[in-house]
């Protein structure tokens, strides 16, 4: 069923209809409408078997997640930003306890200064944690995204959290016509949850013990496993539910008009659509550019990207975080795939903070590095001339 | 064999595990446990060398209110509610310091859980710290008796009081002194809906400096001096304490511990001991202890 | 010899019973199973769960289990008739020369 929804509405019906046993909620701008919207339909028995409780804070709600995790139930929360960091200590404990917790990240700036609005900072900060991550470009591939989540983390082979990046305001807050899942074809693609192991008096395990030196190294080389097994689930998953939906928004990278391209340009997330309109016209005036998207940030997809930029001579990326003290992450993930390739490499900060990324930017970025008039280098854009001053 | 140990690592004596023991008889093995990082953990889950005998997960430090909160919610769920009762094992820091604020979203939400403080009054795991339910006048690593400072010179947190103002419908202390006492608790608890806060008083040989022979005996002074009061509240009301024939002035308890015999010659002792004596006091006239 | 790694670090239920901590005492209680009323106090209140009242030739009496008893004295300490004495192991059993 087609319908013109808020992006968070499409998150709380995907998620209402993968069938969650335990949602943890706590508010944070601007992820607190989906909590919202699943509250509403707990409130109407829309969610079937599944408790709703709000948390006395992020920390808490992914506490909640690890025990209802432990017990044998399917659990989901949504948040961001001071949320997501608050919240990593217990993420990472889930992680390495193979929980597989799936959770929305509604990509917002960090603190301090306090900003609600959208950058990658607070996702990126988590790339080391032994935690799933995608990013989203649109709410219908948020939409359609949270079934595979669920089906990966869920995978017997794989036990990690997963994590969903949306851009905050720009795709939560954003009215686009939804192609709406059915919940028989969610059903179809999605068994109830079945885990190899929990707690239950039938089976009294312990959970969560301590390694000593003598073993924990080993632990760290299977959550390493984990995540190369998750991989080529990942991939297995998005071509399945392709097949299923019709809708095929591609593996762990997709690429456009990279095949002659002399320049490419990565992007993560929503800045994607304005970055594929500016290339097409870029097309048009016969330069030749394309287009790199990267889809899975972890397990990331290091032998794909280097495929795809292995004969290009400028690759551009665009950041939305900052790794400070050294440059934008993304670079530096795409660079050490890159690794022994002679590339010219050019990266630029934008829209840090939630500022506006207009379209002439975007155009003017590519088109100069294109003409070679930029440096190579990280840079940052979307700024304007300031002075420091103390008070 | 019982649903805790034996082979754990705990210290000959320690009243952590006698007081799990009992909690975990008077289930009869039908619980899930949570538990916070602490002695306990430690000692009895390292990996391939569990001591226990029921579902059991450890988190992390802060959390086990909330984590024994979500096994609640995926038993109402899944439906599996008849399996058997949540219970917490926390050590008194985690319990009130680094984790009141999960403990207290658990309680607010009134989660059907057993919540037992395992109080040996310091965070004893690394080495004997101060927490919140650290006594006045207790010699700890992080407030040691030096020439100018006797010790703790704070109060011992009151999470009783705490765990009744959240309206919960069963609070209570109780001690390894009284092992009877403290499995009629647990059982009382198991029959209650609701969320359920049980205070044990667990002396610890190491921290406390005592030997293990002096375990029970100290936990029992405790009672004795009414430091530490044995009560029961139910639905918010005092419904029942045990009362104390010939109450002991409070030099008989903490002269037996290394951590308060500072007390005894340092110049600020005389002062420590009075408050001492004074909180004991107090706690007799509010709870009418005095037979 | 491969380590195995569980799904997490989840570990079977009373796998320390291979940790036989009965060597880490240097003394051990003994039991004068005449004096013994098998009251369980000493069952109760060990925190090894070492101790327990077992049937022994027709009486019910208190058997302390040495491959896990740490030699705490507890027993010792609360039995309300004296029925446990503790004892110094034979190895500590040291001449002061």
């Amino acid at each position: 069923m087609r319908k013109v929804v808020r992006g968070f509405y499409s998150v709380a019906h995907s998620v209402k209809l993968c069938r969650p046993n335990v949602i943890a909620a706590y508010p944070i701008t601007p992820q607190t409408e989906i909590v919202e919207n699943l509250a509403s339909m707990y409130a109407n028995g829309e969610l079937g078997d599944c408790e709703y409780v709000t948390a006395e804070s992020e920390f808490g709600a992914a506490s909640i997640l690890v025990g209802a995790s432990a017990a044998g139930a399917r659990t989901f929360t949504a948040t961001c930003s001071q949320g997501l960091i608050l919240m990593s200590e217990v993420l990472i404990n889930a992680a390495g306890m193979r929980l597989p917790i799936v959770l929305v990240n509604t990509n917002r700036a960090l603190s301090a200064p306090l900003s609600i609005w959208n950058d990658h900072q607070d996702s990126m900060t988590l790339r080391d944690a032994g935690i799933m991550q995608i990013h989203v470009e649109s709410n219908q591939e948020a939409h359609d995204m949270i079934p595979v989540a669920f089906k990966v983390a869920e995978n017997q082979r794989v036990m990690l959290p997963f994590i969903i990046n949306m851009d905050g305001y720009k795709l939560t807050h954003a009215y686009e016509p939804i192609e709406l899942l059915e919940q028989e074809t969610v059903d179809e693609f999605l068994p109830p949850y079945d885990p190899p192991i929990y707690m239950t008096t039938k089976n009294p395990l312990t959970f969560g013990c301590y390694a000593p030196p003598h073993c924990y190294a080993e632990f760290r080389v299977v959550m390493q496993n984990a995540m190369d097994r998750a991989r080529n689930e990942l991939e297995k998953a998005y071509g399945e539910w392709a097949e299923i939906t019709g809708r095929n928004w591609g593996g762990h990278i997709a690429t456009e008009n990279v095949d002659d391209a002399e320049l490419i340009a990565i992007t993560m997330g929503s800045l994607t659509g304005m970055v594929r309109d500016v290339i097409s016209e870029l097309r048009n005036q016969g330069k030749k550019v394309g287009l790199l998207k990267i889809r899975s940030l972890r397990p990331f997809p290091a032998k794909e990207i280097r495929n795809a930029l292995k004969d290009v001579e400028k690759i551009l990326v665009f950041e939305r975080a900052v790794s400070f003290g050294h440059e934008g992450p993304v670079g530096i993930e795409v660079k050490s795939a890159c690794f022994g390739l002679t590339p010219e490499f050019y990266s630029f900060a934008v829209g840090l903070g939630g500022r506006d990324i207009p379209r002439e930017e975007i155009l003017k970025i590519i088109g100069d590095v294109y003409d070679g008039k930029v440096e190579q280098g990280f840079h940052f854009r979307t700024v304007k001339p300031f002075e420091e001053v103390i008070v | 064999m019982s649903f805790f140990g034996p082979g754990h690592g705990a210290c000959p004596g320690c009243g952590l595990t006698i007081a799990t023991r009992n909690v975990l008889d008077a289930l009869e093995g039908k619980c899930f446990v949570a538990n916070s990082t602490g002695c306990l953990e430690i000692v009895s889950s390292q990996y391939e060398r569990s001591a226990w005998g029921v579902p059991y997960i450890h988190s992390l430090f802060e959390n086990v209110g909330a984590v024994a909160a979500g096994i609640d919610l995926a038993l109402r769920a899944l439906k599996r509610k008849d399996e058997g009762k949540v219970v917490v094992f926390a050590g008194d820091g985690a319990t009130a310091d680094i984790g009141v604020g999960t403990l207290s979203g658990m309680f607010d939400r009134n989660h059907d859980v057993i919540y037992i403080c395992l109080d040996n009054e310091a965070y004893q795991n690394t080495g004997n710290q101060q927490s919140g339910l650290t006594p006045p006048g207790s010699n700890t690593t992080t407030t040691p008796v030096g020439k100018l400072l006797p010790g703790k010179l704070g109060n011992k947190k009151d999470m009783v009081a705490i765990a009744v103002a959240h309206g919960i419908p069963y609070v209570a202390t109780a001690s390894v002194a009284f092992h009877a006492d403290l499995r009629r608790k647990v059982k009382k608890a198991a029959e209650i809906e609701g969320a359920k806060y049980i205070q044990i008083h667990s002396p610890c040989v190491t921290g406390w400096g005592i030997d293990g022979k002096q375990t029970i005996q100290s936990a029992k002074l405790a009672y004795e001096t009414a430091l530490y009061p044995i009560v029961e509240y139910e639905n918010g009301e005092l419904t029942r304490v045990r009362k104390i024939k010939d109450r002991k002035p409070v030099e008989e308890y903490l002269k037996i511990q290394r951590r308060f015999r500072h007390l005894f010659t340092h110049p600020k002792g005389k002062e420590i001991i009075e408050m001492l004596q004074k909180i004991a006091d107090d706690n007799a006239a509010k709870f009418d202890l005095d037979v | 010899m491969k380590v195995r790694i569980t799904l997490g670090g989840v570990s079977k239920p009373h796998s320390s019973k291979n940790m036989k901590t009965g060597d880490w005492g240097t003394e051990y209680p003994v039991v004068d199973e005449e004096t013994c009323t098998a009251c369980r106090t000493c069952e109760y209140l060990c925190p090894d769960s070492c101790i327990v009242v077992v049937e022994k030739d027709e009486k019910k009496v208190a058997v302390p289990d040495y491959d896990y008893c740490k030699g705490c004295g507890v027993c010792f300490s609360v039995c309300p008739v004296d029925a446990i004495r503790m004892e110094l192991k034979e190895v500590y059993k040291l001449e002061v020369c």
